[in-house]
Order: structure tokens, then sequence, then C-alpha cells
């Protein structure tokens, strides 16, 4: 969910742009992460762990921990807390590993 | 390969002053930012600092992380490269990094390594559940993105992060169940406490998570009280129905690159983990490399951009820049630095920087 008011920040928001989440087309801005776009629109669940397929959401959101790795635009493994969001992107859940193509 | 005097790795606010100080004795500096922009921790920070105006008390991190970066842009010595991640400090000094998919290739004279810290993480069953967060996510979400976490959230912590950033989500329009602490007693200031309580959220101090559930994501959480041997109380449970924890239970520093870059190390809690030994300029084992910041110990911004301007003058000055103003320079770093740890919570960092430098304790 979107902060609307607050009382000392005044969020420079960047332009509406569509990206697609395991098929599902979204709305996010851009200039954002991925993660915060899919936090905006409620997506938590970003994952399952390989072994005992929990469920993993964003923890660290400057790229430290590696608990939001998706595949994007095809590549594996991106971490979607600082990989900025472009119009047109394809977000995919990541199953295992992943693949280089 | 990139010829440097100074390469600073890490554009916080260690890194960031450092940059500032050694520039303006005329020194040649590089700063390295792995994020797309500099300002580290300090650009969401939305509280007012404390200390003495020059450490820029009464502003609030935003606005001197904005400061600081202007100060950077604004002088031709200084050259900062964001999006660009060092991955290492080899023997022959030759610093490596990935900026914008290319390997590149740095050789600096002095290196001072300003690459902050990382949040801890505690042992709770769930704690892996999506909807966990470090208090530094948090703030990141909301204070960057404008978006808020969640609806309601459970607080472990009332450290000043854990304080701070609990004020920070009921301002975004986050309700606040709960902050609670292990410990018998609120780490943080009693004017970050204060803030909180008069909004009427409770600290419970004495209290510990026993663990979070949910199905695929936190529904909420149990807690319990602590006797003074910090055992659970049977009895003493509660559940708390949160959609979001928010854990502020500390931060260990950022070493790797001083470890692999050699420098003789110790742990020493005081200062939250493993930390280079240095000399009182902040010099490592390491001749010509320095650290500033959490990185040497974890403290505040306020003492990190003290700690760099002391690292940065140092650099310059052992590069023959300043030989007349830098030992004035240096000293009153040191005396800003002791102002600021005169504090109950600056004798932690005071014992902790004295058992790092004594003979005792296992270097590796």
């Amino acid at each position: 969910m979107r902060i609307t008011e607050h009382p000392i920040l005044d969020f420079q928001r960047g332009e509406e742009v569509t990206f697609s989440f395991d098929g599902q087309e979204l709305k996010g801005l851009a200039g954002e992460t991925i993660a915060a776009a899919l936090h905006a629109v409620g997506v938590k669940v970003l994952g399952h762990s390989h072994k005992m397929h929990r469920p993993r959401g964003l923890f660290c959101a400057i790229g430290n921990c590696s608990s939001c790795l998706m595949v994007v635009d095809g590549e594996p493994n991106v971490r979607i807390c600082v990989e900025k969001l472009k119009s047109g992107m394809r977000v995919e859940t990541q199953r295992g590993k992943g693949r280089l193509k | 390969m990139k010829e440097v005097e100074i390469l600073i790795i890490g554009g916080g606010p260690a890194g960031l002053s450092a940059a500032a100080a050694a520039a303006g004795l005329g020194a040649s500096v590089l700063v390295l930012e792995r994020d797309d922009k500099p300002g580290g921790q300090l650009v969401k920070q939305t509280h007012k600092f404390f200390g003495s105006k020059k450490q820029y008390a009464g502003d609030r991190g935003y606005q001197i992380g904005s400061f600081l970066i202007e100060q950077c842009e604004n002088d031709s010595k200084v050259e900062v490269w964001a999006d660009t991640t060092v991955l290492g400090i080899y023997e022959d000094g030759v610093v490596t990094a990935e900026g914008k998919g290319k390997h590149l290739k740095i050789n600096p004279e002095r290196i001072i390594v300003a690459t902050g810290a990382s949040e801890k993480m505690i042992a709770f069953p769930n704690n892996d559940l999506p909807g966990i967060y470090g208090a530094g996510a948090v703030q990141t979400l909301m204070n960057v993105y404008g978006i808020v976490p969640g609806q309601r959230v459970l607080m472990i912590g009332a450290g000043n992060i854990g304080l701070i950033v609990s004020y920070q989500m009921l301002q975004a329009g986050v309700e606040v169940a709960a902050i609670i602490e292990a410990a018998p007693t609120i780490g943080g200031y009693l004017v970050h406490a204060s803030k909180v309580r008069r909004t009427g959220v409770p600290i419970l101090t004495s209290h510990t998570i026993i663990e979070a559930y949910g199905q695929e994501s936190v529904e909420g959480a149990l807690i319990c009280k602590l006797d003074e041997n910090w055992q659970p109380i049977p009895g003493t449970e509660q559940d708390l129905k949160v959609d979001v924890i928010c854990l502020a239970v500390g931060l260990s520093p950022l070493t790797e690159l001083c470890f692999q870059a050699d420098c003789q190390m110790k742990y020493v809690p005081e200062l939250s983990g493993h930390v280079p030994l240095r000399n009182k300029y902040l010099e490592t084992t390491r001749s010509g490399l320095y650290v500033a910041g959490d990185v040497s110990g974890v403290e505040e911004a306020s003492s990190a951009m003290v700690e760099g301007r002391l690292a940065g003058v140092s650099a310059a000055y052992s590069l023959g820049y300043g030989n007349d103003v830098a030992p004035k320079l240096q000293a009153e770093a040191l005396a800003e630095l002791s102002e600021l740890r005169a504090g109950p919570a600056g004798q932690k960092t005071v014992n902790g920087i004295k058992k790092l430098m004594d003979k005792g304790g296992v270097v590796c």
C-alpha cells in the first residue's frame, strides 16, 4: 500500500508503468524497485525455498540477503529489491536455482 | 586501470565525510557506492540528529545526506561512482569492482573502507516468513519508496533503531501493536522512547518473541515475559495479531573486505562483532588502509561522520597534503569523538575500543 500523506516526506514518484508478474499484468512506478512495486500491490511471497519449499519474502531490501531472487526478463537470480522497475518487464517466480539461457 | 590517490569504499555518512575531508586538503578521491545513489542509510532517516552544530544537530538525517552528497558533487577533486560494488582488495593494492556490468580495476595509494553494517537476525520458529523484515528494510520501503510494509506491526528491539522506526511507521499510518525488548531496560534514548510512548504504543521490556505464525506470510506472533535470568515465565504468553514483525536487534560490521585485505581482526562484543585493529587515526594493521564508521564498530551516523573526517584527513596527510592544518583537524575530530562518546551509551564504545587495542584477546 502506498503512503498518500506523510508529515515530513514529500515523495517524488515516477510515472506509472505496466509490467507482468507470473503472467498477470500489474502497474508500478518507474524508478522504484521491482520489490517496491510488488509490495505496493500486496505481493509478499516472492518465492519458496529450494528444499523445504517455505515461502520467501523481502527481508533486507538493500541487496544483502538474497531472500528476493526472481526471474526478470528471463534472467534468474535477480535481486528484485535493488533492480529498478522498467515498463514491460517480465517478472516471474523462480523455481529452483535458475538456469542461464 | 584507474589510478587515484584515495579510494573510499562506501558512500554513506562515513565515506562521504572522508571524501570531503581528504579532497579539502587537496587529495584526489574516488568513492565507490554499490547503491544507485550515495548517502547510505542517511537518506532514510527522517528524525532530527543530536550532538553539536558541527555534527548537524537539529537537521533531519536525509537533509544531512543531501548536504554531504552536494558537498562531494561540488568538489572537483571527488569522483563518485554509484552502482559499483567492490569485489576485492588484492595483495598488490589493486581493488576490483563491478560497475554497470563491467569488471573494473583501481590502483589507489590509500584505501578507506567505510562499508557500514548489516542487520542482525534472531532465532525463533518461523523467523523466515514473509512479513518479517529488518528495520532498515522497513525504512527503505517507507521513506524511500513511500510504501508501508503492512497494517499492524510487532517491533522487536527497543534500541534507538527500534524506537525510531516504530515512530516512522506511526507517521506513515501503520499501527504498532507493541515494541518488545528482552533486556530489562529500554536501550535507546529517552527522547525517542517518550515520543513513541506518548502515542500509546506499549514498550514491553523483559519480553521476547516465542514464535511467529502464519501460512504464507505473518499472521501473528506469540510473545512472553522473561524473568531476571532471561527465562520465559509460564502463563505470561500473549498472542498478537500482526502482519509485520520488524527486527531491530542490532547490526554487525560489514568487514568482509577487511578480512580479505588481511587486516588483523578481533571479536569485540561492545563494537558489535569482528572489527579491524587500528591506530587512533583509524589506520588498520595493513599500511595505508583506513576504516571509518560502522565497519570499525557499530555506533551512530554522527560518530561515523566524524570518523570519516578523521580517516580522510589522516589518509590525505599521509600523502603529504595539508601539512599545516592536518594535525589540528585530526585533534579536533578526536576531541569531537570523545565528546560524542561521553554519555552512558558511548561508554560501551570507549570500552570496546580499549579492548580492541589491548594486548589480550584473540587476533585473527
